[in-house]
């Protein structure tokens, strides 16, 4: 593997082996005092951040250093972006410097993929940590982990994705990846908030699609819900009257979380607007996976560098 | 006194002729026309001769962003392209909103000489669609300025729209309208369809574009004005053309070869080359804008050639600048979308290309048929060519093509402006 | 026959070294060793742990624990130590699954322990195993038992317990089958010198 720049179109088996390297790695890990293996010694990994992101970009720094690899971030508060210098000469600047590997968070959708171009004559992968409203591969394969361990894999779950799916890259790269693996997937949103054609998209063979305005009518029947963020800027849009009514339809109260089935799981890509979009309650109960996934956020992302950094570069 | 035979050109696509050109004029056309001792003879045998092609649409970027195009660079793209006059559109920094612009403008392509340079005025000051721009006055100067347009922008404001249309009545000119309702387009990105969905950019959708050209068409009907719509892009939009014809609405329309050819599947690799407004729609679309085209429901074709910097498409999508080359490629997507399969002949080519075009901005040396008596604007197009687009090869200081390495049918072999050559073989000659 | 083509192995001349029955007596011997060696149920001596590497050293573990016990009564712990994340020479090949690494519920601390594998080699990837070991704890002593020594050390690493030594050429390969991981017992060497 080159770069990780979608879930879309990646094979199977190879989100099969990074989650399973995933695995391997928490179980490596697990109750040891000094959590660092040597394995990416010497490998410079740089984070490119041009978004707020404390907790993604974090997850990515603690990932290499387990690994001995040599992190660098790079903000772009603080780089030259706001000097004005292109995306696409900080991305060969940093692959000049010597980075391994650039993690790049961007506003823009698109912009890894014209990173991973603008480095194909270099050996730096790049991997997406979050283009614009596109895809956000490293949160689609950290909840695929984090579903895996609580109901030992999706294949034939049906699993609800709430809320804000238009402009969500973690919806989409969830879509492109749980039904590649052979899941259900129902979007649950109010009209506005769904994309163009969202019922048509191709996706993986094995699963499939739908889509629903009805939040109520699903969960009885759900194995586990994703709740996506609400971004403050959307609820001043006109995308839906006010908070209250969104929160009102869509937000996972405590009743309607009891209304799941007693396995389902509850997960949130954080942060979490609690009281909007999910009460605290059900966000800190136990079939909340929500710290869950931030805890397999390092260990996939430790899997994706390993994956990149640590076997003969691609002849391609 | 300057005589040069064109040997063996047919015009129109039709049988092979002599046509004798003096002092900018055609003198002559026959077969085998005797040929005096000091007369050029140009062999001409299997080229196809037509009006030199006029475009309602360019953007030439002087003055203000002259690193990207100049008049100068813009004029012998034209030339090569095989047209004889091109609409320079208003959004210049300084914007045209004034007769010193449009003048300067309208000289400069005077004084390059190799084709004719209208400047189109702005509708509104500085293109803010707020205040009416001093209309009269372009029109008035020694630019002559017929067409108006806020291209880049929409009159959005009905109001501001409605005088426009009136106004320019006393004019003999025509408002371009550039049909983007903003309020639907906010933050657009791509034509809202699946993919641009999927690939999480933002959506400019058909109505958008559909709603403001109907609502122009009545505006139009009901003040008994003249309008014209910029690059029509949608099947929807054709529909309402269609339907303001048939009720006798005074409205013409242009369609961009890139919207005749391309569609949004290019969205998939996020090069910004294939960035436009308004965007590239679904294969559909531009299936029935080829159609639109061949039957007259759209009247014409036009550029929209826009050329940017590298800087300003060599970087992420969403940061780029909208807008394609299109002189030198027009003929050849013609030819590709409309001649080889058969909804256009050549008669119909002249039609889209020049005759339909010169009507709508007035011009009355322009688009005028090949026949004795009429100026020598010809432009001679080998039908049997093919070459390979190099956007680094193109006359254009930019190089913005999204037809890279694309092989296209068709060439313009040499372009005559009354009677004079401007290109020949791929070099424009000043 | 179709001429063959420039570059191309050498069909495989495969030679068994040792079969079924050989790998079991080599196991059984090397138990004996081991249990002598470590002077096994003797007081104040350490408690030995077996720990095989992933893939073929677990299973040889896991038979070296069973023959000691049949001999000696005394069933030592054995488990599973993964080196791969300790490889110095990851980039040289496609990217590697991990194994398994599975302690003993006594853990390593202040234990003998030896360290189990198919074949000896370059010693590579027992230098791997010993940072791996230092990072999950910290033992009395290490040994090192394994089934075949094909020489050409590249680091000054030797075995306590060694079933078999057999001399090859670098550009040989020495192959161990067994039951758990391959259906059938036997020690192969492929004198092709080519990567199967």
């Amino acid at each position: 593997m080159r770069h990780l720049l979608g879930t879309e179109g990646l094979d199977p088996a190879t989100a099969l082996a990074i989650l399973d390297t995933a695995d391997g790695l928490k179980r490596t890990l697990l109750g040891r005092e000094v959590k660092k293996l040597p394995t990416l010694r010497g490998r410079t990994v740089i984070t490119c951040f041009y978004e707020d992101s404390t907790r993604t970009r974090v997850s990515f720094e603690i990932a290499g250093k387990w690994m001995s690899a040599d992190v660098v971030n790079v903000s772009a508060g603080s780089s030259s972006a706001k000097k004005g210098e292109s995306l696409r000469d900080t991305a060969l600047t940093l692959a000049a410097a010597g980075a391994d590997c650039v993690v790049v968070r961007h506003p823009a959708s698109g912009a890894a993929h014209r990173v991973a171009s603008w480095l194909s004559h270099t050996n730096t992968s790049v991997v997406n940590a979050g283009d614009g409203t596109h895809e956000h591969p490293t949160q689609a394969l950290l909840d695929m982990a984090t579903l895996r361990e609580r109901l030992g894999g999706v294949e034939g779950r049906r699993i609800g994705i709430v809320g804000d799916v238009l402009h969500s890259r973690v919806a989409r790269s969830n879509v492109h990846l749980l039904t590649s693996f052979g899941a259900e997937v129902v979007l649950v949103a109010p009209p506005t908030l769904l994309p163009t054609g969202v019922a048509d998209w191709p996706v993986g063979a094995a699963g499939s699609l739908r889509i629903s305005h009805y939040l109520d009518a699903e969960l009885p029947t759900l194995d586990a819900v994703m709740m996506l963020r609400v971004q403050a800027e959307r609820m001043h849009g006109g995308f839906f009257p006010s908070a209250r009514e969104y929160s009102i339809a869509y937000g996972l109260s405590e009743a309607r979380a009891a209304m799941l089935p007693e396995h389902a799981v509850v997960l949130h890509p954080g942060p979490m607007l609690r009281g909007m979009e999910i009460s605290p309650a059900v966000a800190d109960s136990g079939r909340s996976a929500i710290t869950q996934q931030v805890a397999n956020g390092v260990h996939v992302r430790m899997a994706v560098l390993y994956h990149l950094l640590a076997g003969e570069e691609d002849a391609a | 006194m300057s005589t040069v035979v064109i040997r063996g050109a047919r015009p129109y696509g039709e049988d092979a002729v002599d046509i004798e050109v003096t002092d900018g004029v055609i003198t002559g056309i026959g077969s085998d026309l005797e040929v005096g001792t000091d007369v050029e003879v140009v062999d001409a045998t299997g080229l196809v001769a037509l009006p030199g092609f006029v475009d309602l649409h360019t953007h030439l970027r002087e003055p203000g962003r002259e690193d990207t195009e100049t008049i100068e660079t813009g004029s012998r793209a034209a030339a090569l392209g095989g047209y004889t006059a091109v609409f320079a559109m208003a959004n210049t920094d300084p914007v045209a909103d004034n007769a010193v612009v449009v003048e300067h403008v309208w000289r400069r392509g005077q004084e390059i000489g190799l084709v004719d340079v209208h400047p189109v005025g702005a509708v509104t000051v500085g293109l803010e669609g707020e205040k009416l721009a001093e209309l009269g006055t372009m029109a008035r100067s020694a630019a002559r300025v017929r067409l108006f347009s806020d291209d880049g922008l929409c009159v959005a404001d009905p109001l501001i729209m409605r005088r426009a249309l009136e106004y320019t009545k006393a004019l003999d000119a025509v408002i371009a309208q550039h049909a983007e309702e903003p309020r639907l387009t906010v933050g657009a990105q791509a034509h809202e369809g699946d993919l641009a969905a999927r690939l999480g950019l933002a959506g400019w959708p058909a109505v958008a574009e559909e709603a403001i050209v109907a609502r122009d068409c009545l505006l139009a009907k009901h003040v008994g004005a003249r309008l014209h719509v910029c690059h029509v892009s949608t099947e929807g939009t054709a529909d309402v053309l269609r339907w303001a014809k048939a009720r006798g609405t005074r409205v013409s329309a242009e369609v961009t070869p890139h919207h005749l050819l391309l569609d949004d599947e290019r969205l998939s690799t996020y090069d910004p080359v294939n960035k436009v407004n308004p965007p590239l729609r679904t294969a559909p679309d531009a299936k029935a804008l080829r159609q639109a085209l061949a039957d007259g429901t759209v009247d014409c074709v036009a550029t929209d050639h826009a050329p940017h910097a590298s800087q300003d498409k060599d970087c992420e999508w969403s940061a780029a600048r909208p807008g394609m080359l299109g002189l030198q490629t027009a003929l050849s997507i013609v030819v590709a979308t409309m001649v080889e399969p058969g909804l256009l002949d050549w008669r119909g080519v002249a039609r889209v290309m020049s005759e339909r075009p010169a009507e709508i901005a007035g011009l009355p040396d322009q688009g005028r048929p090949i026949a004795v008596g009429e100026p020598a604007t010809i432009t001679l197009v080998d039908p049997a060519a093919r070459w390979t687009v190099r956007g680094a090869e193109l006359a254009s200081i930019a190089a913005n093509t999204p037809y890279e390495g694309m092989e296209l049918p068709g060439a313009v072999v040499a372009t005559y402006l009354r009677g004079r050559l401007t290109a020949r073989d791929g070099k424009a000659t000043a | 026959m179709p001429p063959r083509p420039r570059g191309a192995p050498e069909p495989a001349e495969r030679r068994e070294l040792l079969s079924a029955g050989d790998v079991a007596r080599t196991i059984a011997r090397m138990a004996h060793q081991v249990i002598e060696k470590t002077s096994l149920g003797a007081s104040g001596a350490s408690p030995v742990v077996l720990l095989g590497i992933p893939t073929r050293g677990a299973p040889l573990a896991t038979r070296l624990a069973a023959r000691v016990a049949d001999f000696s009564d005394i069933r030592v712990p054995v488990g599973a130590l993964d080196v791969t994340l300790y490889r110095d020479d990851l980039r040289r090949k496609p990217t590697r699954p991990l194994g398994q690494t599975a302690l003993p519920a006594g853990g390593i601390e202040d234990a003998l322990v030896i360290l189990v594998d198919d074949v000896l080699f370059s010693g590579r990837t027992i230098r791997a195993a010993l940072d791996a070991l230092r990072d999950v704890g910290r033992p009395r002593a290490v040994q090192l038992a394994v089934l075949v020594d094909r020489g050409h050390r590249e680091l000054p690493i030797r075995a306590d317990y060694v079933g078999k030594n057999v001399p090859t050429a670098r550009t040989e390969e020495v192959h161990v089958l067994l039951t758990e991981t391959d259906g059938r017992d036997a020690v192969l060497l492929n004198r092709a010198g080519e990567r199967s």
